[in-house]
């Protein structure tokens, strides 16, 4: 998500200072996302220099102003909340990497390396847990915030989960040639660099 | 001492070459109030690790102690007698019974253990409110969402002085906003005093809980440190 827009979509409701633009932006994200006053300011700058809001022009402490959205601004907000996020090409996963290294090394357990990173994926899950068991009641965007991190991390177990059940497998069977992937497959999930 | 305790526990099945073993020198504590999870994938030893510590199978090895009795020197008698009063069981399918109510169902262990049937009633319809589904007490399983058939089962499970609830993948297949449902009741248990553990393969689950135990080929091979504070996931500088 992008300061930027949030911004945008905070004054599509109405014109408001940038010290309640803060505010609001950290109720509506469960304070799971809290911002400094200076990233206010500055993409408030840049709004204004492309044209997306306008202040009234008092000329006096940035704190004072008031922010209006354009309709620039509401037609780049519209655009924004039905342009898909890029999600075609795999990140280059760092634990991926890790497990793929420690694979080969010598003297390196992977099944160990796995349960190491599941472990801390699980505690960091049971914290996540824990706050939606104590907060998330009184407040639904801090649930669906907490939400969506618990299915990412969830995500990461499962991962971790087949690829133990995978090498397990492929230690119990003969060894074949491995086949290599493809070489722009390989790029894209950022091995061969 | 914990209210549940497993000490050097293993099961093997079958002798000579064909023996396998299930579990392997399994040590686990479970204090009242506390909420344990166990991790692993299929054949790793989970259901099987429930089952000795409900007393259903015996150990090759090791000793179960429940409530402070070992269970390995009870008699048969004295064995069901601990299944009927001290531990409940939810298993993935709720095995209610069709032709009875919830309330019904929930009272049922009470009777069976020669509890007068309004006393029974009266339990019953405690532990259903207080797991937030009395107004559904007077209904029959198939009248039932799946969620609510499995708080009717947890209520069944911590009826009357019940002290140890195992649970054996309680979401099954339960959408999540149910299998949350499920885990916020069987935590609700352990807040009134229930030691309670749930094997599970499934992460979200057992983040509920206080511990999550790692099991790998019948090998207790890891387990989370106590949880920490939470202070550090909302701390400045996740912006983008």
């Amino acid at each position: 998500m992008s300061v930027r827009h949030a911004l945008l979509a905070l004054l599509s409701e109405e014109p408001k200072y940038g010290l309640k633009l803060r505010q609001e932006f950290e109720a509506q994200t469960g304070e799971v996302w809290p911002l400094n006053v200076g990233q206010v300011y500055t993409t408030l700058q840049r709004l204004e220099r492309d044209g997306l809001i306008e202040s009234d022009d008092a000329g006096e402490d940035e704190r004072q102003k008031t922010f209006r959205i354009t309709s620039g601004g509401e037609a780049e907000l519209a655009n924004w909340l039905r342009t898909p996020p890029d999600l075609s090409l795999p990140p280059r996963d760092e634990l991926v990497i890790k497990i793929l290294v420690a694979l080969h090394l010598p003297g390196v357990n992977v099944h160990d390396v796995i349960q190491l990173h599941r472990r801390y994926v699980v505690e960091l899950m049971q914290q996540w847990t824990r706050l939606k068991e104590e907060e998330a009641d009184s407040d639904l965007g801090f649930a669906l915030a907490v939400d969506a991190e618990l299915f990412r991390l969830d995500s990461v177990v499962r991962w971790l989960d087949t690829a133990d059940g995978r090498l397990k497998r492929a230690s119990a069977e003969p060894p074949t040639e491995t086949s290599s992937p493809r070489p722009r497959l390989r790029r894209r999930v950022g091995i061969n660099r | 001492m914990s209210f549940l305790e497993l000490r050097n526990v293993s099961k093997a099945y079958g002798t000579g070459s064909a023996e396998v073993h299930a579990l392997a020198n399994i040590d686990l504590s479970v204090d009242r109030g506390a909420l344990v999870a166990v991790m692993g994938p299929s054949g790793s030893g989970k259901s099987t690790l429930l089952t000795i510590a409900g007393t259903l199978e015996e150990p090759t090895d090791g000793e179960v102690t429940i409530g402070g009795s070992a269970v390995g020197t009870m008699s048969r008698n004295e064995k069901a007698r601990l299944r009927r009063r001290t531990i409940g069981y939810v298993f993935q399918d709720f095995n209610l019974l069709p032709g009875l109510t919830a309330a019904e169902n929930v009272s049922l262990p009470l009777e069976l253990d020669g509890m007068r049937t309004r006393r029974a009633h009266a339990a019953g319809m405690a532990a259903l409110e207080e797991l937030g589904i009395g107004d559904r007490a007077t209904h029959y399983p198939d009248e039932l969402s799946g969620g609510e058939r499995q708080r009717v089962a947890i209520a069944r499970a911590v009826v009357g002085e019940r002290h140890l609830l195992l649970a054996d993948e309680p979401s099954g297949a339960l959408d999540s906003a149910n299998g949350e449902a499920v885990m916020r009741t069987i935590l609700a248990a352990c807040h009134r005093g229930v030691a309670a553990v749930v094997v599970t393969h499934d992460a979200q689950l057992a983040s509920w809980a206080d511990r999550v135990v790692f099991l790998r080929d019948g090998h207790v091979v890891d387990q989370t440190m106590p949880p920490q504070s939470t202070e550090s996931l909302l701390t400045p500088g996740q912006s983008q």
